[in-house]
């Protein structure tokens, strides 16, 4: 892609702050980095433990247990953990670390705001996790709606807790915003002299187009839930159809957020596996200024298409259509994606490192999940799969298999930069394919209970789909705790002893300017700009 | 605040101000919740918010200081550029959705209740005797919510409103020029002058809301119509209040003599911040008051 004609010569007077000092009052993108990745690997056990109870209680029919009234608590609060906890901050997290190395800056642009845009989260998600005891100071249960909070269940019928539910997604989007605003400003602003746009590596232009989303769509959220706590407190009926409003019209704000998020947690891990695939072919990725045109259509296509949500609330058959047929147009720039992963590899050197494996698994199960949006996206046919597990199968092979692989194999790739070790490799290999065949063994029948009519989040089912509901649960439980695996291999190779140390480059088909720089990576990356040819 | 340079590039040095901000929002978010379910304000509320006008005037006093000390060069003035630029556009989508629920509500959800298009069995059955209209005089169910006695007019209050914002916009312009040709009197003259209008705005503004609430039977809780008016007006009337600090901030700065014709930025991201209030506004009068 781009050569590096001036060597950056090492300053050494990187003071690093200690103590806790050091990360509450930090301004540095990759200590800011480290707590986002840290923070969104403690909210996956979290949020993965609360997915254990899910399966645990639907191992079989009937009521095992917990009450319904707390497996709705847990769907709930695991789908907004997942989404807002887990993948989005460990994307910003990635981008955090990654972006200014891979541009050739020192920092992020705006440091400090950087440091606010992590810390609102644990605020944020410290006020939603104790909505699981705030019986005990008379707030009711947890919010108990689904992630999607639908009025009026979040606004009629939700528990006193809601209220702290909706200002923790007010802080989380604060945070989201902040955060956004920070990569687009690095990315137009601290681009080393010669950075030009069309050189920038695939994960940087993912980003970029990711935090425009972000901008464009986080302050609706924060609308929604603004009118849920003015329908829920203060009289009015933005959601109430007695006062001449509309429940659907709540499903149509979210949605219109709600979609383009879906992208904002995808585009960055097709920057990753962008970066992945070529370095392990030792090609340079296929089709360069298609994947940045490819990244932008989608995201465009992604504010058009939010109604694919809600083909079964009644809407006037010509939205119905325009829906369908705009959502089925996303296949297009995504195919352009996939065909250009597949021929970067082609004719490639290719070798299987994890971080390889990871993103060849993310491209085939990814395409899966991406076939089964295409299966809903047909309007009659959505009639059927309807919030059933078909949907909830969907969606976790896009996120699960899809964002949550691309970001272990982001791991696996920049954690040798990281920590200037080699992670252990067997290890690596073992969480990859223990990982990718429970992964599999739980999300793939839950297409056919979907397809067969089980519907989600209801804590019982038919006798039928009893079977297929063991093997998700077993791989569920396989799944969760081989994820130990990954965290052992983490601490191991952050510990560093018994490890290898890494090369600057660290893979041999490694290139780009952030593998210029020395393994651990220094305090500040590039004290002086790199030119690029 | 003592500072680093890199080279080229400048990077604070840690700073406490994040997390001061966090424990702001954080306790200000507990106080909020509380005080809504306890029925009255509380003792936590009021804390937050004042953790958060410290956090204001803390974060920003230190960069004023950076910035009088010398230590932003053109790379960091860019940066601030993009991130107040790209913070406007955050706010126009926030506008953006309650714009939509307006449309929305206006232009679907009324008109189905009523009956349009394949909807007649919904009004039959679930709401009969219920006409469409706007501004919505008569709810679906009139004993939840109390509909208003009659609409907001595009005339009278909201014009002089407008007359008085756009007015804003053109003095705030003057005293911009003013000061990028180093003239220091008119300068304060015409942003004075755009302060007292801010501020004769919310008076009025007030004023409003008053009459809604006392003769018109308008409030929050009337319909529709009273939550698209009272959330799209008073968010804007909010953003006035912001706006009009941020002016009086930059007022007091002018008169220290903290801006030069050549660098200045932060009259320039009030200057910005001031429009987009004033554009939200004209939006509000045609959709909210006119139409």
């Amino acid at each position: 892609m781009s050569a590096v004609i001036e060597e950056h010569h090492e300053e050494h007077h990187d003071h690093k702050p200690t103590g806790i000092g050091r990360w509450l009052f930090s301004t540095n993108h990759k200590d800011i980095g480290t707590m986002y990745l840290c923070f969104s690997f403690l909210m996956l056990f979290i949020g993965g433990a609360m997915a254990l109870v899910i399966r645990a209680e639907l191992f079989q029919p009937g009521l095992q247990f917990v009450e319904p009234e707390f497996f709705n608590q847990m769907t709930t609060l695991h789908g907004l953990i997942m989404v807002f906890g887990v993948i989005m901050p460990a994307f910003v997290g990635l981008a955090n670390w990654m972006v200014p190395m891979m541009i050739g800056a020192p920092d992020m642009a705006l440091p400090r705001m950087n440091n606010w845009s992590f810390w609102l989260l644990p605020g944020a998600f410290g006020i939603l996790i104790a909505s699981l005891v705030m019986s005990i100071m008379g707030m009711g249960s947890a919010p108990n709606f689904g992630w999607t909070f639908y009025a009026p269940l979040s606004t009629k019928y939700g528990p006193a807790s809601t209220d702290f539910f909706i200002f923790s997604v007010h802080m989380m989007g604060i945070s989201s915003i902040m955060g956004a605003i920070n990569i687009i400003a690095t990315i137009m602003n601290l681009r080393a002299p010669g950075m030009t746009y069309m050189k920038m590596p695939i994960f940087v232009w993912t980003w970029f187009i990711t935090a425009y989303l972000l901008i464009a769509v986080m302050p609706v959220l924060a609308g929604a839930v603004t009118m849920m706590l003015t329908d829920r407190n203060f009289g009015t009926s933005f959601f109430d159809a007695a006062g001449g409003g509309d429940p659907v019209m709540f499903q149509h704000i979210f949605w219109f957020f709600g979609h383009p998020e879906v992208y904002i947690m995808i585009l960055p891990a097709f920057g990753v596996i962008s970066q992945i695939i070529p370095t392990f072919a030792r090609k340079k990725i296929f089709g360069y200024s298609s994947m940045v045109y490819a990244t932008s259509s989608i995201a465009f296509l992604s504010f058009i298409v939010w109604a694919h949500h809600m083909f079964t609330t009644g809407m006037p058959v010509t939205a119905e259509l325009f829906f369908m047929y705009a959502t089925m147009l996303i296949a297009v720039p995504t195919g352009v994606k996939v065909f250009n992963w597949v021929s970067t590899m082609w004719k490639g050197s290719m070798t299987f490192e994890t971080p390889m494996l990871f993103a060849v698994a993310f491209i085939i199960m990814f395409t899966i999940g991406g076939f089964t949006g295409l299966m809903l996206a047909i309007a009659p046919a959505d009639f059927q799969y309807h919030d059933t597990y078909f949907v909830v199968a969907h969606f976790h092979y896009v996120l699960v298999n899809g964002a949550l692989y691309s970001i272990f194999a982001a791991v696996y790739f920049w954690l040798p930069k990281w920590t200037g070790n080699m992670y252990d490799e067997k290890l690596g290999k073992l969480h990859f394919w223990v990982s990718t065949i429970s992964v599999n063994l739980l999300f793939f029948p839950m297409h056919f209970v979907g397809l067969a009519g089980m519907p989600r989040r209801i804590p019982d089912y038919n006798m039928q789909f009893a079977e297929f509901n063991q093997w998700a649960t077993v791989g569920a439980f396989i799944f969760g705790f081989s994820q130990l695996i990954l965290l052992y291999n983490i601490v191991k190779t952050v510990r560093g002893r018994r490890t290898v140390k890494a090369t600057d480059q660290v893979w041999e088909g490694a290139d780009g300017l952030e593998w210029t720089l020395p393994s651990p990576a220094p305090f500040h990356s590039f004290t002086t700009p790199p030119t690029v040819k | 605040m003592s500072t680093t340079n890199h080279g080229d590039y400048y990077i604070p040095e840690p700073s406490k101000w994040p997390i001061v901000g966090t424990i702001a929002l954080t306790t200000a978010v507990i106080g909020a919740v509380t005080s809504i379910h306890g029925g009255s304000i509380n003792w936590v509320l009021p804390v937050g918010m004042l953790l958060i006008v410290y956090l204001f005037y803390g974060w920003f006093g230190a960069v004023i200081d950076e910035s009088m000390a010398n230590n932003y060069n053109e790379q960091v003035d860019r940066s601030f550029r993009i991130g107040m630029l790209w913070f406007i556009f955050s706010e126009v989508m926030f506008f953006a959705a309650f714009f939509g629920a307006l449309f929305y509500a206006r232009m679907i959800a009324v008109p189905w209740l009523g009956g349009a298009g394949n909807n007649a069995m919904t009004n039959e059955l679930l709401w009969p005797g219920f006409e469409a209209a706007w501004p919505l005089l008569s709810n679906p169910d009139n004993s939840l919510f109390t509909a208003p006695k009659e609409a907001m007019h595009a005339l009278g209050l909201p014009a002089i409103n407008t007359a008085l914002l756009l007015a804003s916009s053109v003095t705030i312009t003057i005293a911009h020029h003013a000061l990028r040709a180093g003239h220091r009197k008119p300068l304060k003259i015409w942003l004075g002058a755009t302060i007292i209008l801010g501020i004769v705005f919310l008076f009025l503004q007030v004023e409003e809301y008053m009459i809604a609430y006392r003769e018109m039977g308008l409030t929050l809780s009337s319909g529709v119509y009273g939550s698209t008016f009272f959330l799209l007006t008073g968010f804007h009337g909010f953003h006035v209040t912001m706006g009009a600090t941020m002016l009086l901030i930059i007022f007091i700065r002018v008169l220290k003599g903290h801006f030069t014709p050549e660098k200045h930025f932060a009259f320039e991201a009030v200057a910005w911040y001031w429009h987009f209030v004033d554009v939200v506004w004209l939006g509000l009068y045609i959709f909210v008051y006119w139409l």
